[in-house]
């Protein structure tokens, strides 16, 4: 009964949808008002029914009910019950319908945060989120009904795939898909901006709060991920260039584009049709994302779902949504432009140059992601393309993009001069120099370019975004002199000198070793040494394991004793590594078991990360950064009250 | 006026690409069998080594040859789907043991249930790989004379065998 | 600067970007550029010279060999038809098993084994990696049709 109120409920959100998509744009045209309320009213019940039918699917999950083939599929009776709701998006039907659920709540937030937005773009912003709306549900129920029945019910479920039984994985979908969905709130702002032909500064400043939390949850959820991949792969990388991967990172990077071009917009009123384009291609490549993954066109070690019923049906979708958001922007957008001059150096240049390597950048990683079935269509050959490719063709526009932030924070709107530019940044850009020269000389006893560019890189974005905070700090204790907007700013670049930081001292010193070990018998890996005391068997709630217990020592010191286990789960028969991690702020310790190599004797990857945390505390504070500065006073303004007639 | 058409005329130079992409799924190759007789084979079954399953003994009548192992998880996929439809005795399932131990695959049928008629025992996978299997779960429909008629990888379900199997049954008993 | 000045330079700017962008990559994507070969052709000295590729097929059952207590392995691949002697030295995958399928990343070596330098095995144990799928799927009609023509299964160099 319960699976069929669900499904019940997901056809009344459809027609909900429907309502909101339709009524709200053309009461918008027609200027009536009672028609345009009604987009309010249809987002929260859009909501209300679109949650009861999550919460029959997760109701569903926890009393195992095996008569449903999606819980039948993915769920077993010995499974902890938080991997019970997690297994509820662990595959592609529960997972579009989180999208779909995640997708209600960020269209409610819209139309209960209404600000002093008129409510003619309020119409037509939820409308355009309602057909999106229409949209996915129609393909949840047409080709991927997480209700489907299974008569007769299974005595027990097939399990969740043990790669997914991990806290990190059952939070990473949710969080990424609130960024990836997020993107559709610029999406629909766009579109209405474009159908009404009204784009202002204002226009701006109601999208760019939206369009930065989005992107925050985005930089969230891909940490997770790859963070994820680091320790549960086995593998001890945190970026692999993997289709999926590179699904997530597009949209993000050009959400990085659009939250830039979005504060020329807000702040000058410039860069109008390109902050539009922006938009309109950051929620696309989320839609291209979630294709390629669906479909499984490309290969991916990480596709989950190949089917191309579903293809056809979410191309079909992308089709529709791209093409007609840009046949609007070749109609709409030439008008909209503003003529505005700016100065060579000023603020706007930088930010036009950030964009420009920004898009470069994602056209560099789509490129590869994209060359093997380009390949294949033309010449038949089956190729990949290797991360050392990627590493390099995303390097070179990087590099110019991070040393130039630094000086964009510091340069005026309209024109800068150079002198006042010189007395405030010569001091940092020194210091830089030479911290970042010594910084890894010091710590770990050598230097190269590649890796004196990184880290001066880093540096040098630590301290150009310390000064505003430092001086308005200075100037008035208790204080704080400077705008949420731009604190959030400061510590959204400070989080990606963390990261670069991170990524640059992993890169140059990260060690990575197989080695033979049997019991009693140690090597020595990063001037560590590795002693396996010995193997035993331990058993979990639905796996059995083989633990191998590893003594660290440094120079006859005890550091810690490191636990990797091989698992085997009990359903699927599958087995699973689980690497043992000695976690400190500047180094991880990694330990993975690989096979048994007879006479005793286990083959081990051990493994040296120096500073591989600041990989993932970069892009939290980053995020951090993004959330700090949407609670600026002026995206809290509300409406003027209408003087009553 | 021009370059706001360009993102348009990019996006629509791309949109063909993803689609011959989708078309290239390997999933939908067609067995090279489909409309010839099954491959020939003869094969010990798995309870009984003294007793053999042959393509002789799909003649006759319309059957489904399923080739499975323990070591697979689609097939304890589609099992709950297989013994539904060996309850319903409308089509006899034969199986193929594929490149599997004999002990876990009869204790899987144990405790699973046992939804075929009999299961031919392919340790070294030969037969497998002459019915042009490239994975397991697969399952082929085989009409009365024996011939191939239609090929599915992957793990079977309801609407699986609704949409693709039923009307091609339902055509052959005509 | 003036509007028209601003939409050079933007202009200039991007094309440049693009430019050095696109030389650069196409440069280096000669390089990085790792082909899919099948193992018939493999066996039969159809592969790329002095370059790593990467293989694909099932691993034969009963052929992994190591030597106990080393990291050194070797191993049999098919892809329906032939089979490629590979050699590997490091921890695998924990989907690598026999019978199931694999993709080894290397080049060959002098006396015909393939040395992999990475073993990678699909999480997914559902599917195999499609480019294997198809590759066993195509040599397997090979194979038939090689047989009715009474040659043999493999065809070698």
């Amino acid at each position: 009964m319960i699976p069929e109120i669900g499904h019940f409920a997901l056809i009344l959100a459809l027609a909900l949808a429907a309502c909101q998509a339709v009524l709200p744009m053309v009461g918008a045209q027609r200027n009536d008002t009672t028609m345009m309320s009604i987009a309010r009213s249809a987002a929260y019940g859009q909501f209300l029914f679109i949650a009861i039918s999550f919460g029959c699917l997760i109701y569903a999950f926890l009393h195992d009910d095996f008569s449903v083939l999606y819980v039948a599929s993915h769920s077993q009776l010995a499974l902890p019950t938080p991997y019970k709701v997690s297994a509820v998006w662990s595959a592609h039907e529960g997972s579009l319908l989180m999208w779909i659920l995640i997708l209600s709540i960020w269209t409610m937030a819209v139309a209960h945060f209404r600000g002093d937005r008129p409510q003619k773009l309020d119409a037509r912003v939820l409308s355009v989120l309602g057909m999106l709306s229409v949209g996915f549900l129609l393909f949840a129920l047409l080709t991927s009904n997480p209700f489907e029945r299974l008569i007769p019910a299974a005595l027990d479920g097939g399990d969740l795939n043990p790669l997914l039984q991990d806290p990190g994985l059952a939070i990473h979908p949710p969080i990424l898909y609130v960024g990836y969905v997020g993107f559709s709130v610029a999406f629909a702002f766009a579109i209405a901006a474009m159908i009404s032909g009204e784009l202002d500064q204002n226009w701006a400043r109601w999208t760019r709060p939206w369009t930065v939390i989005a992107w925050s949850f985005l930089t969230i959820g891909i940490a997770l991920g790859s963070w994820w991949a680091y320790y549960e792969l086995g593998w001890g990388g945190w970026w692999f260039w993997d289709a999926v991967e590179n699904a997530s990172f597009m949209p993000w990077l050009i959400g990085t584009a659009l939250i830039h071009s979005l504060a020329v917009t807000e702040s000058r009123g410039l860069f109008k049709s390109w902050t539009l384009l922006l938009a309109i291609t950051a929620f696309s490549l989320s839609l291209l994302g979630t294709f390629l993954v669906r479909s499984g066109i490309i290969v991916s070690v990480h596709a989950f779902a190949t089917d191309p019923t579903r293809g056809y049906f979410i191309l079909t979708f992308l089709a529709i949504v791209v093409i007609g958001a840009l046949i609007l922007y070749a109609w709409r957008a030439p008008a909209l432009d503003s003529s505005v001059g700016f100065g060579l150096l000023s603020r706007e240049t930088f930010l036009l140059l950030n964009n420009v390597l920004l898009v470069v950048a994602t056209t560099l990683v789509l490129l590869g992601t994209l060359a093997p079935l380009i390949v294949e269509m033309t010449s038949g050959g089956k190729i990949s393309i290797g991360a050392p490719w990627f590493e390099v063709a995303f390097l070179v526009p990087m590099i110019p993009l991070v040393m130039l932030l630094g000086l964009g924070m510091h340069t005026a709107w309209r024109r800068q001069n150079t002198a006042p530019w010189q007395k405030l940044l010569r001091l940092p850009a020194i210091a830089a120099v030479v911290v970042g020269i010594l910084l890894p000389l010091l710590f770990y006893g050598r230097v190269g370019l590649m890796l004196a560019v990184g880290t001066i890189a880093a540096v040098w974005i630590f301290f150009s975004s310390l000064i505003q905070p430092i001086r308005s700090w200075r100037r008035a204790p208790g204080n704080a002199g400077i705008t949420r907007s731009a604190l959030g700013m400061c510590i959204a670049h400070f989080g990606m000198g963390l990261f670069v930081l991170g990524a640059t001292i992993v890169s140059a010193f990260g060690i990575e070793s197989d080695r033979s070990l049997s019991i009693g018998e140690s090597v020595e890996v990063a001037g560590l040494e590795f002693e396996l005391r010995e193997l035993r068997d331990v058993t979990g709630p639905n796996y059995s394991a083989i633990e191998g217990v590893i003594e660290v020592r440094r120079d006859g010191e005890f550091v810690t004793t490191m636990r990797p286990q091989k698992r085997q789960y009990l359903v699927q028969k599958s087995w699973m590594t689980e690497a043992g991690i000695y976690p400190r702020w500047n180094k991880d310790l990694f330990v993975a078991l690989g096979d048994q190599l007879g006479g005793g004797a286990w083959s081990v990857r051990i493994q040296y990360k120096p500073m591989i945390r600041f990989i993932w505390i970069g892009a939290f504070v980053m995020a951090m950064g993004g959330l700090i500065s949407v609670t600026d006073r002026r995206y809290r303004r509300r409406a003027i009250p209408e003087p009553a007639v | 006026m021009s370059r706001y058409v360009l993102p348009l005329i990019a996006v629509l130079v791309m949109i063909p690409i993803l689609i011959l992409g989708l078309q290239s799924d390997p999933s939908k190759l067609p067995s090279q069998y489909i409309g010839k007789p099954a491959p020939e084979f003869s094969l010990q079954t798995l309870q009984d080594p003294s007793r053999t399953l042959s393509s002789a003994d799909l003649v006759g009548r319309v059957s489904l040859v399923n080739i499975w192992g323990t070591w697979c998880v689609g097939c304890r996929a589609e099992h709950g789907f297989l013994m539904t439809l060996a309850e319903q005795k409308k089509i006899p399932i034969y199986g193929i043991n594929w490149r599997d131990n004999r002990q876990e695959a009869l204790q899987w049928l144990e405790q699973y249930g046992d939804p075929y008629v009999a299961s031919g025992f392919d340790q070294d996978g030969r037969v497998g790989i002459d019915w042009g299997a490239y994975g397991a779960p697969e399952t082929f429909l085989i009409n009365a004379e024996g011939r191939v008629v239609y090929r599915f990888p992957g793990p079977l379900n309801a609407s699986v065998w609704e949409q693709q199997f039923a009307p091609l049954i339902a055509g052959m008993s005509q | 600067m003036k509007p028209r000045q601003q939409r050079m330079l933007a202009i200039g700017l991007a094309a440049l970007g693009v430019a050095i962008a696109a030389g650069l990559s196409l440069r280096a994507f000669e390089e990085n550029m790792m082909f899919f070969v099948d193992v018939s052709d493999v066996v039969a000295g159809d592969y790329p010279d002095e370059r790593t590729f990467r293989i694909g097929g099932l691993v034969v059952a009963d052929s992994v060999e190591r030597e106990e207590g080393s990291l050194d392995l070797r191993f049999r691949v098919t892809d329906m038809r032939c089979e490629l002697e590979v050699s590997y030295v490091g921890v695998l995958p924990d989907l690598f098993r026999e019978g199931q399928g694999v993709v080894a990343h290397g080049a060959m070596g002098a006396d015909g084994v393939f040395v992999a330098d990475k073993i990678l095995a699909k999480h997914d144990e559902d599917y195999m990696a499609p480019e294997v799928a198809e590759s066993m799927a195509k040599h397997v009609e090979d194979k038939t049709e090689s047989l009715r023509a009474g040659q043999s299964e493999c065809n070698p160099q």
